[in-house]
Order: C-alpha cells, then sequence, then structure tokens
C-alpha cells in the first residue's frame, strides 16, 4: 500500500491547471491534446476491466454507438451543446454495456477478448449495410457549441473541445482513482485472482465484471461523442477493429497500476505517430511500433510503472490462481 | 431439533467410480465432526456438493431445512455454509488485511459501494480482529504471496469465518503443518473459530488430530458411510482400520 496518493481536491487541481494550460498551446496541439485526452478515455476503462482480468478488444462498439447516437441525436433534435453530446455519448455507451455486460461477464481470457471484438465487427458490419445512416460513408454533423456559446473562430472551437475533454477525461480520471480504492475496486483484483474464491465469499464475480464492463462502455461512449465534435463526421471506422486495437495498444502503454499512465501513454502516443508522420511518413507505423516494443521491452509493467513502485505483487499474472482454482476443483 | 445439515440419499458418479453412494447423514448444532478416508473415498466431494460447486446425481441436501441442492457457492454461502481450502484459496497478490477486506465485503447486506474505501476503519478493525485470534495480527499488511503456506492456511480459514456460518467446512486444516506444531495449530482453529462457527465439519487425515477434537467421526470409503460414531468407536472398528486408517491407532 505505502504509496503517496493525491488528494483528488490536488487532483481537480491539476485537471483545472491542465485545462488553463490549453490557453498557451499552440493550436495543432490542442487537437492533439483533445485526441489524447479522448483516446485516454477509453483506455481508462479498459484498464478499469482489465482489473478483473478481462481485456476488451471490442471498445470501437461502445466509441461507435456513443458517437453514432450522439449524430443522431444531434441532427434530428439540433442538439449541439457539448456537455450534453458527451452525457448523451456516455449513455449510449453505458446502456449498451449493461445489455452486453451480463452476457459476456460468463467468459474470460481470451474468450472474452475475441467475444469483444467480433461484437464491434458486427456493429461496424451492420454499420456499413445501413443506407440510413450513410453507409460506409457515413454523415457529418454541425459544429458543437458550449452552453448556448458558439465558436466561430477555429482556436476558439478547438479550445472549447479542448477543455471539455480534458475536464471529463480528468474527472474521469479523479472518479477511476476512488474506484481503485472502494470496495468494488477491491473485489475487482479478488475477481482477477480468484474469481471461485469471490464466489464462495458470497459475492458474483459476473456482477463485479458486468459493473466494470459497463463502466468501460460509459467512458468509450463518451469518447466517442468528443471524437464525433472533433471530427464532425462519423462513419463505421469507429467499430473497426483497427480503432479497438489503438485503445488497447494505449492501455498496453500505460499499465494499469496508474491512472495517470493512462494520460501520458495516450499522450506519448500522439506525439510519437505526430512526429513520426510529419518526419518519417513512409516508415511511422514503423517507428511507432519500435516504440511500443521499447516499452514492452523495458518496462514491461507500462508506463506507470516509472512511478508506482513495490506495487508489482498484487498485479501478478493470474496464472496462481489459475493454478489454485484447479486445485479447489479437485 | 432440526439438524443443521440433512443429507438423504446422495448420489454422484464421475464415470465408473463412484464418489457418493447413497449417502445419508444428519449434523447436529454444535458437533465437531471429522470426515475421514483415503484419497478418492468421495470426502472432498461430499463437501463440494454440500457447498454447491458439484451437483449431486441425485438426493437432498438441506440446511435447517432449507433445500440447497441445486445452489451455487455463492447462494449456500449466503445461507449459512462457508468452507476453507486443503489448498488456500486466497488472492495472493493482495495483502492479508485486504483479503480479509474482501471478505467482510462480500458479507455485508448491501452491494458493494464504487466510493466507500475498501479498508475503512470499520472494515480493517474487523479484518484485524480475525487476524488477531489466529495470531497473525501483526502480518496483516504482507502480502500472501509472502507468507508461508501455514500462515496462508489460518488465513483461509479466518475468510471463511466473516459470515459467521452457521457450518463450517475444513478441509484437512492442518495438512502442511508440521508435526511439532499440529496441536498447536489446531488449538488456535478451534480457538479461533468457536465465537463464529458453532459446528465445524473438518476433513483430516491424522488420526491423533481426529481423536482430539472431534467428537464424531464419519469414515468415508468408496463414496459411503463406512463408520458413523464417537472417535474411539470409530477407530477401532475392524473395518476402518482395514480400508481406512491402515492400524493407526
Amino acid at each position: 500500500m505505502g504509496h503517496r496518493r493525491l488528494h483528488p481536491l490536488v487532483m481537480i487541481l491539476l485537471v483545472a491547471l491542465a485545462t488553463l494550460c490549453g490557453r498557451a498551446l499552440p493550436t495543432w496541439t490542442l487537437s492533439l491534446a483533445t485526441v489524447a485526452a479522448s483516446n485516454a478515455l477509453i483506455a481508462l476503462g479498459i484498464v478499469i476491466l482489465a482489473r478483473t482480468g478481462n481485456v476488451s478488444f471490442g471498445q470501437g462498439l461502445f466509441f461507435a454507438a456513443g458517437g453514432y447516437g450522439v449524430a443522431l441525436v444531434a441532427n434530428a433534435w439540433g442538439i449541439t451543446d457539448a456537455v450534453t453530446q458527451m452525457i448523451i455519448g456516455a449513455v449510449c455507451g453505458g446502456l449498451l454495456g449493461l445489455v452486453i455486460g451480463p452476457l459476456i461477464a460468463r467468459y474470460s481470457g481470451i474468450f472474452f477478448g475475441m467475444l469483444t471484438l467480433a461484437l464491434s465487427m458486427v456493429f461496424y458490419g451492420a454499420l456499413v449495410k445501413t443506407t440510413a445512416l450513410g453507409g460506409s460513408d457515413g454523415f457529418n454533423v454541425g459544429r458543437p457549441s458550449l452552453f448556448g456559446m458558439v465558436f466561430t473562430d477555429p482556436r476558439a472551437a478547438d479550445f472549447m473541445l479542448y477543455a471539455v475533454s480534458v475536464v471529463t477525461t480528468g474527472l474521469a480520471g479523479i472518479a477511476a482513482t476512488i474506484l481503485f480504492r472502494s470496495e468494488l475496486g477491491l473485489a475487482s483484483l479478488a475477481v482477477r485472482e480468484n474469481n471461485l474464491r469471490v464466489e464462495y465469499l458470497g459475492m458474483s464475480a459476473n456482477r463485479i465484471i458486468t459493473i466494470n464492463f459497463a463502466i468501460a462502455a460509459t467512458f468509450a461512449g463518451a469518447a466517442g461523442a468528443f471524437a464525433l465534435m472533433a471530427q464532425r463526421h462519423i462513419d463505421p471506422q469507429f467499430a473497426y477493429w483497427t480503432t479497438s486495437g489503438e485503445f488497447v495498444f494505449v492501455a498496453v502503454l500505460a499499465g494499469y497500476q496508474s491512472v495517470a499512465a493512462v494520460f501520458v501513454a495516450s499522450l506519448a502516443l500522439e506525439l510519437v505517430r505526430s512526429f513520426s508522420n510529419l518526419y518519417l511518413p513512409n516508415t511511422w507505423q514503423l517507428v511507432l511500433g519500435v516504440f511500443l516494443l521499447g516499452v514492452i521491452l523495458f518496462l514491461p509493467r507500462g508506463i506507470g510503472s516509472l512511478w508506482v513502485r513495490g506495487r508489482h505483487k498484487r498485479i501478478e499474472p493470474a496464472a496462481a490462481a489459475v493454478a489454485t482454482q484447479r486445485e479447489a476443483a479437485q | 431439533m432440526t439438524p443443521v445439515l440433512s443429507v438423504h440419499g446422495l448420489e454422484k458418479r464421475f464415470g465408473a467410480v463412484v464418489a457418493a453412494d447413497a449417502l445419508s447423514l444428519d449434523i447436529s448444532a454444535g458437533q465437531k465432526v471429522s470426515l475421514i478416508g483415503a484419497n478418492g473415498a468421495g470426502k472432498t466431494t461430499f463437501v463440494n456438493m454440500v457447498t454447491g460447486y458439484l451437483k449431486p446425481d441425485s438426493g437432498t441436501i438441506a440446511l435447517d431445512g432449507v433445500d440447497i441442492v441445486r445452489r451455487s457457492p455463492r447462494n449456500v454461502a449466503r445461507l449459512g455454509i462457508s468452507r476453507s481450502f486443503q489448498i488456500p484459496q486466497l488472492f495472493i497478490g493482495l495483502t492479508a488485511a485486504e483479503n480479509l477486506a474482501v471478505a467482510i465485503s462480500g458479507a455485508q447486506s448491501h452491494a458493494l459501494s464504487l466510493h466507500a474505501p475498501a479498508e475503512a476503519h470499520g472494515r480493517r478493525d474487523k479484518a484485524l480482529e480475525l487476524l488477531g485470534r489466529f495470531g497473525l495480527a501483526d502480518l496483516a499488511d504482507r502480502p500472501i504471496s509472502e507468507l508461508a503456506g501455514g500462515v496462508r492456511k489460518l488465513i483461509d480459514i479466518a475468510m471463511a469465518l466473516v459470515r459467521r456460518p452457521k457450518l463450517l467446512l475444513l478441509d484437512e486444516p492442518t495438512s502442511g503443518v508440521s508435526a511439532e506444531e499440529k496441536f498447536a495449530t489446531m488449538d488456535r482453529v478451534i480457538h479461533a473459530v468457536a465465537p463464529d462457527a458453532a459446528t465445524i465439519v473438518f476433513i483430516e487425515h491424522d488420526m491423533e488430530i481426529v481423536s482430539r477434537y472431534a467428537d464424531r467421526v464419519l469414515a468415508f470409503y468408496q463414496g459411503r458411510i463406512l463408520a458413523d460414531g464417537s472417535p474411539r468407536d470409530v477407530l477401532k472398528d475392524p473395518e476402518v482400520r482395514r480400508y481406512v486408517t491402515g492400524g493407526a491407532p
């Protein structure tokens, strides 16, 4: 346990500081930071879910559900407020997560991961074939506003989106740190280590996984809303497997020992991608791959292990738990 | 008086292997019952069926008169049967106190909180109190992965006690403990569980432990009960000596 924990008020101050920093950032950095914050929000959900021992390879499903939900509501009722759109996206993702979660929580390991991937690809296929939603081309939405203010200046619009995404992701990060320390957070680690014993203690491991799954889906839905607001366009690519893979990429980079690591990893990934794309336009994927390899080789527990030490034992792979479950079954 | 546990006509087969052959028995409140038998005699299968991990092919199991035969381990635990395991089932990456905190969270009547700290003062105090009963309070903040097998066994039992079970099932509580320490360990277990679990069923291979701590012995052989009675009578039974104890005193 013995590492320092930031007080939630300090965290709120840090979020406020990061938001105000946006005023000083160049415009291209604002867009990059907005994308990084949005991706960090989904990766944070993956990290929350990973604490139960399950990884979702299909978060694109909820990302797309949030994006499409917001786009349809925005076009149908003319809702352009960024915060409202973010909430709509979160609700769409969360509700879908609550429907799928109980069904998928019965599975674990690679089966869990592949099922999430399969569901996201089924959704992708359905979107491509649905001409009412623009098929593979998707459709456009209007410029977002904030509390009745319309931003015609591109710089002001970028800052508004940056601020809303950073504040949302920051608050989600604070909520995640509280969740990690909570009863559910500890029980989630217990499920990861030995879900059979969790059942013998009178708790439902499936319910614990479902709640974490729904939280991850809610975060992904909100991130889908941000991506929509940033691009003002949506298409089935939101649900494609490579999109989901990118979110897992961030989660792997971050590790799951620290919430802050998710934000650092997401920003680092966007920076590496942007600069390698700029200076090595033909080989930027290679640079990205080498970057990930480097992190896995030198920081196998993710970027977070740089500042969180001494807790590695609590996140040992579940091999021992599998062995003990086998014994229990005898 | 209704027995705490009532089992009738319990049958379980794994292919050609008969793990439970028309088992019938009643266990009254306050008894300390020892299950003895060679490996494969059906003791652990019996415990697994009583706790809902295995479903019997036929027969009934009732706890305080309530049928529990088709219930899951989770529901059985909520109704009042807790167990410890031959190989401790702990969360090895968590500390001893955190393991107890998970058990305490699971025993509360309301849903798990998403914001209340897992080791809030009440829960931490309760965890320390339980660990203290086993003489393990000073190990509260050590990860399970750093603790010895005997200590893990005691923590496993402490976790089973959190719900104050009507019936506590202990699977070989002294296995892995040295001959010099087995009585001290068992004394500690019996003393620690006394406030929370009046009725205890324990699987045991050590006949000295059985003689000293059980007030009733059930000898298992090929899925059926070979003998049922006081330790003195059962351990002297010729069939038990022949098939179970191999002549051990």
